[in-house]
């Protein structure tokens, strides 16, 4: 007999051509992503700038091609292709170790609080409710600005946007753990001897996946679109590092002339943030009958 | 009594022997994910003018979705078929207009959850007055007048504050006789009541089947009465309906079914009713020279103003049963958390085996077993059955590997259940496998005492007795001393040595069973006994005699 929550969350990535479809987008940037290195060399293009492409004006010499299967970068004559799949690498990357972060720390603080209550109910309430009306936006644009550059960006990225994502995922399992505490299996397991650890262990984790999943997957995208918005504005990743914020940014310059290279980089950002939003909320229609038929 | 009826009702139909309700073939299918399921099946009944009929039957039987398809109630997933007549109208063909003239005004429901069917933060005053003000084209003032008389009618003292109140500053009786002073305000000619009594304790449940009894005789309405409870039956109804997986398996006159009852079915059902004995019945008592195994003294425990246990006092010797009996707040579920250390005492002292249950450590924690009331709530969903039982085992590091699979397998054949069962999930189970499950958990340690907070009351009728016999078997096999409590003066009966009843936090009585069952010395003792109902009609009628003497 299989765990009833995998099977319930392979039975709604699977319901449906529109949830089909949108996690097979997802998975086909995830392999993007993993096969960048061996993509570009098949295509035989590296991240290397190449002049010997461009025109006079500094504007790609021709559009996509066998060699430059999506053009190629104005200016620098990067192939667009291999940013592009780089950029995937690098979206994905942060997005899931971002949530990583949060759903760590979300768990752990959340399901504490619940389960313990007292002044650290009340500490870790305060905490998210600071958090959330926080301008994180503006607090993250400042902070890249005064780190030196000796940080990876890409490190501090994760542990900040994942610091800023926990309290949603804490609020969620608090309330869950709430619930659950009133349910006597864990009444029974506290008769038995068991401390706090293994109850939270053995009695809540289990029955905590299934919102947690939910909420992760609703996360992803918008770590991922944080993370394109930062480095649009020019404190995200920087180059040589490839990413879609920063390339959609300078894109805007040229779209007139050269609208593809907006496509390009736009679509997969908009391709892979539409799949983790489709399919998260069908496993959240699946695992929460009560949100599922709502339209 | 055709005044009662509304005006215009076809009293000439009645009058000539006409049943007030007649349902033929009637059949209710549920279109589910997993293909259609039929719930109901070719279902007859009639019911006279001013009859008590009781549709009787276990969860799932189809009773509820039978009478809920009357007021066209039930979800738009079923599909109902057959007819259902009420006075020469047939219920299925209304229209949504016609049938809400037909809710409230010629059939009045009583719900099961008082609180529930009341809306919390409307005053009494104004729901009432709505209800009768959708039927009727009254004034607000005179609408008030009957809303008073309507209380007075139900038996309320002090109706003016009862109208002032919100339901949460009544008890779950006086908003069950509120719940049905909306019911009849339209004078209806059938009144049906969904288990009626199932949420209220013993004495109010008396009262309340007391006065819809008086009712029936005043205002000549037919009830419906759906009920699992067979002394609820024997008390009030004219004729029974025995209904069993969505099909009707007997029906007749209410001695009939008691006493000479024609299906398999129905002999099974009655039999497995746990009712109190006519006259005592032989319990040991459990020589009390050997040093107790729990020791309770002068315990209180208060939550903010409330005394949920007001020094409370009592011992268990090793090997003896100790029944604790109460109503809904009389503090007995607060004194079994206190026993298992998941309730701080606020004075006195709870000592297992001589030592402080305050300062308990895991090593005296694993000599003490808890069943609790609900079964699903008490299994871990996410784990499986051998998961659940294994846990104490391994929390405790008390057998690891091939040796845990065995004794989970072992524990499972001693609850008399199949040891594949340990693979599944508990949403697998039934509930009697379920509370098997926890029973067999409880006592994977081994041990010297059992607490079980009323661990048959969530189960079906015929699951209740067999669940209490296996306690009682396992507890003559491995000697564990057990603190079992519960509402059910009959249950306690069958199981304790010693019964300690208690009220409002406070210990009213205590003794061997049989002394206190059949001499009970305290007033309220007295009521509670009185007022449990026995499944036999015409016992059930003496002793109602005798609850209203008292």
């Amino acid at each position: 007999m299989s765990d009833p929550l995998a099977t319930t969350v392979r039975r709604a990535v699977w319901a449906d051509w529109w949830t089909r479809l949108s996690a097979l987008t997802v998975l086909l940037m995830i392999g993007l992503a993993l096969a960048a290195d061996l993509l570009v060399s098949l295509e035989g293009q590296s991240l290397r700038p190449d002049t010997s492409v461009l025109g006079p004006t500094g504007l790609p010499a021709e559009g996509p091609s066998a060699d430059h299967w999506f053009g190629v970068e104005p200016l620098t004559g990067i192939d667009l292709f291999a940013l592009v799949v780089h950029g995937a690498r690098t979206s994905l990357l942060i997005g899931l170790a971002a949530t990583v972060v949060a759903v760590l720390l979300g768990l752990l603080i959340g399901a504490s609080a619940g389960y313990l209550g007292g002044w650290w109910d009340r500490i870790v309430g305060w905490t998210t409710d600071v958090i959330f009306g926080f301008p994180y936006l503006i607090f993250l644009i400042a902070l890249s600005a005064v780190t030196p550059p000796s940080v990876p960006k890409p490190l501090l990225l994760v542990i900040v946007l994942g610091f800023f994502g926990w309290p949603r995922i804490a609020r969620v399992v608090r309330a869950q753990t709430l619930t659950l505490t009133q349910r006597k299996f864990v009444a029974a397991a506290r008769v038995m001897g068991a401390g706090p650890w293994h109850v939270f262990r053995t009695e809540l984790l289990p029955n905590l996946w299934a919102p947690v999943i939910v909420v992760s997957t609703l996360s992803i995208p918008s770590m991922i679109g944080l993370e394109a918005a930062l480095s649009f504005l020019g404190v995200g990743i920087q180059p040589p590092t490839a990413s879609w914020g920063r390339t959609i940014s300078t894109a805007i310059d040229y779209v007139e002339v050269d609208p593809l290279y907006l496509i390009f980089p736009g679509a997969a950002l908009f391709l892979v943030t539409l799949g983790f939003n489709v399919v998260g909320d069908s496993v959240r229609d699946a695992i929460d009958p009560r949100s599922a038929g709502r339209i | 009594m055709s005044g009662a009826l509304p005006a215009g009702a076809p009293a000439a139909e009645l009058a000539g022997g006409a049943p007030l309700l007649e349902l033929t073939d009637v059949a209710v299918r549920f279109a589910t994910g997993g293909g259609a399921v039929d719930a109901v099946r070719s279902v007859n009944l009639q019911l006279a003018a001013g009859e008590v009929l009781a549709v009787v039957g276990e969860s799932g039987s189809g009773k509820s979705v039978t009478a809920m398809s009357l007021l066209g109630l039930l979800p738009r997933t079923a599909a109902v078929s057959g007819r259902a007549v009420l006075a020469g109208r047939d219920l299925y063909g209304l229209t949504a207009e016609e049938l809400r003239r037909v809710r409230g005004n010629e059939i009045g429901m009583i719900f099961q959850e008082p609180m529930s069917a009341l809306n919390p933060v409307l005053r009494i005053d104004d729901q009432l007055i709505e209800a009768i003000r959708v039927h009727r084209d009254l004034g607000r003032a005179q609408a008030r007048d009957r809303a008073t008389e309507l209380l007075r009618l139900v038996e309320l003292p002090d109706p003016a504050r009862v109208l002032r109140s919100y339901p949460h500053e009544l008890s779950g009786g006086q908003l069950q006789r509120v719940v049905i002073a909306m019911a009849v305000a339209n004078e209806p000619k059938l009144l049906i009541a969904d288990e009626p009594t199932t949420a209220l304790d013993v004495t109010v449940q008396a009262e309340i089947l007391e006065l819809l009894r008086d009712l029936r005789s005043r205002l000549d309405t037919a009830i419906l009465l759906i009920t699992h409870d067979m002394g609820v039956v024997a008390d009030l109804a004219d004729r029974v309906v025995v209904m069993h997986d969505g099909e009707v398996i007997e029906q007749g006159d209410v001695h009939t079914i008691f006493n000479a009852p024609s299906q398999e079915y129905t002999r099974d059902l009655l039999g497995s009713v746990i009712a109190l004995s006519a006259q005592p019945m032989e319990i040991d008592t459990v020589e009390s020279a050997a040093e107790p195994v729990l020791r309770v003294r002068d315990l209180s425990v208060v939550y903010g103003k409330v005394r949920a246990a007001d020094g409370v006092s009592f011992d268990i010797a090793p090997g003896e049963i100790l029944g604790l009996v109460g109503e809904s707040g009389s503090g007995k579920s607060t004194v079994a958390g206190a026993v298992t250390g998941l309730v701080k005492p606020t004075a006195g002292a709870v000592h297992f085996d001589g030592s402080d249950m305050n300062r308990a450590d895991k090593a005296l924690r694993r000599r003490i077993g808890v069943v609790f009331q609900d079964p699903a709530s008490a299994l871990n969903p996410r784990a499986t059955i051998g998961d659940s039982i294994a846990e104490p085992l391994r929390l405790h590091r008390v057998l690891s590997g091939s040796a845990l699979e065995d004794r989970v397998a072992d524990l499972l054949r001693s609850v008399q259940l199949d040891p594949a069962l340990g693979r599944r999930y508990p949403h697998e189970l039934s509930g009697g496998q379920r509370q098997r499950a926890c029973i067999a958990r409880a006592l994977a340690l081994d041990p010297d005492l059992l607490v079980a907070d009323e661990p048959t009351s969530a189960l079906d009728v015929s699951v209740q007795a067999r669940v209490l016999e296996l306690i009682l078997r396992l507890q003559d096999e491995l000697g564990f001393a057990c603190l079992f409590i519960s509402h059910d003066l009959a249950v306690i009966e069958r199981l304790a040595n010693r019964v300690v009843v208690m009220h409002h936090g406070r210990i009213v009585e205590t003794g061997p069973t049989a002394s206190v069952l059949y001499a009970p010395q305290d007033a309220y003792t007295r009521r509670l006994i009185a007022a449990a109902p026995v499944a036999d009609p015409v016992v059930q009628a003496a002793r109602r005699q005798a609850w209203r003497a008292l």
